[in-house]
């Protein structure tokens, strides 16, 4: 019945990485995985909001009163979200103006707000940070892997550097709206036919 | 009624708590945001504008209170004299705030370039007014005081148009104009100050 830490850890790397199996948060997936740097900063941002918002939720899970438990989420997860972007504003000011309003949205990110719900207010310390790490690096792994795919696609490029030699010629529609459902759907068809053996 | 109160209570204190800690966060990350905005927004505008002095007009750089407002000058330094000064202001564009940052050279009172800072115009349309080389360019070497000659051809004046962005063309000049204005009101401090970075 009870998972061992690791096994929390693991499933979200896998079993259960957000926006591939369970196909939750895609908005900020859709939205700012243009680049691969942008993808992982996204990703990085995010995992940070969410080790620190279940470790909260899981220390206060006795204490705040079950009728009120969202707003209470929701204000802890508002904290860790504006810490992030002043963090962001002063020290990586570049990241900043290229996710821009995705990172207040993390907020309203519903994997955040889903693993403090259904998971970190009924579990101890320990396993829920394992979980929102578990989750987290999923989270950025997948927008690493879109970022990287469209990235690469789109622009020829990988972190900016030309990858695919002089002759390339780019195919923009990647990096556009559209491109971003396209190679969601791709990836997400890839990870099936994988996962059913 | 006492579970509502231990609700009000801890809803109060979780809120207050994360205030808190947001408001020390705020005020000990301002002064590095300050710098950062200053470097990646300001920065490039201004390194545009000054391809030739010989100092970092982003170090050498001095402010006057404007209508109680605190309005940064940065001055470039022409073989070790400084002589050129750049400075922002604003207009409503397409789509929102443009802010132009205009540089002047304080003996001829000439304009020597400019930049735009921040813009929400169209992509593609309005935005272009950010890259347009040839409508930057029609700026320079006009007075920065001249008000009929900073104006679009279209209004008898020596700007360049965008095609198909007339809207944020004509907000540019206006920025630059009311710099223009800006300019001869404080022109006396301004040269005192500009004066002062000769070392």
């Amino acid at each position: 019945m009870a998972k061992t830490i690791s096994q929390e850890f693991k499933k979200g790397l896998w079993e259960e990485i957000p926006p591939f199996r369970l196909v939750l948060g895609l908005c900020p997936v859709l939205a700012v995985t243009t680049t691969l740097e942008n993808g992982v900063g996204m990703g990085l941002a995010t995992t940070f909001v969410l080790v620190c918002a279940n470790l909260l939720v899981s220390i206060l899970r006795n204490v705040i009163p079950p009728k009120i438990r969202v707003p209470c989420f929701i204000i802890i997860i508002a904290t860790f979200v504006i810490l992030v972007e002043l963090l962001m504003q002063a020290f990586a000011y570049g990241l900043f103006l290229n996710l821009g309003i995705f990172i207040p949205l993390i907020v309203v990110n519903c994997v955040v707000l889903g693993r403090a719900e259904a998971f970190a207010s009924k579990n101890k310390i320990v396993p829920s940070l394992a979980d929102g790490l578990g989750i987290g690096i999923g989270f950025t792994l997948s927008l690493g892997v879109l970022g990287a795919l469209r990235e690469s696609l789109g622009s020829g490029t990988i972190l900016g550097n030309p990858v695919f030699g002089p002759n390339f010629q780019p195919f923009e529609f990647m990096v556009q709206a559209p491109g971003a459902f396209v190679a969601l759907g791709l990836l997400l068809c890839i990870m099936n036919i994988l996962g059913k053996k | 009624m006492r579970e509502m109160i231990k609700m009000v209570v801890t809803l109060t204190i979780l809120a207050a708590v994360a205030g808190g800690l947001l408001s020390v966060v705020k005020i000990s990350t301002a002064e590095r945001i300050d710098q950062a905005v200053l470097e990646f927004v300001q920065g490039p505008a201004i390194i545009s504008i000054m391809e030739d002095v010989s100092n970092d007009p982003l170090e050498d750089r001095f402010a006057i209170e404007i209508n109680e407002e605190e309005k940064n000058f940065f001055v470039g330094k022409l073989n070790g004299v400084p002589r050129l000064v750049a400075f922002e202001e604003g207009a409503s564009g397409y789509g929102g705030p443009l802010g132009v940052m205009v540089g002047v050279d304080i003996e001829t009172d000439n304009i020597v370039g400019i930049g735009i800072t921040t813009h929400s115009e169209t992509p593609g349309v309005g935005s272009r007014a950010a890259t347009d080389i040839r409508f930057q360019k029609s700026f320079v070497g006009i007075p920065v005081t001249d008000d009929g000659r900073i104006r679009l051809g279209e209004d008898d004046g020596d700007i360049a148009n965008i095609g198909g962005a007339t809207i944020t063309a004509r907000a540019v000049a206006t920025a630059v104009r009311r710099a223009g204005v800006l300019y001869q009101e404080n022109q006396t401090e301004i040269k005192t100050k500009v004066a002062a970075f000769s070392n």
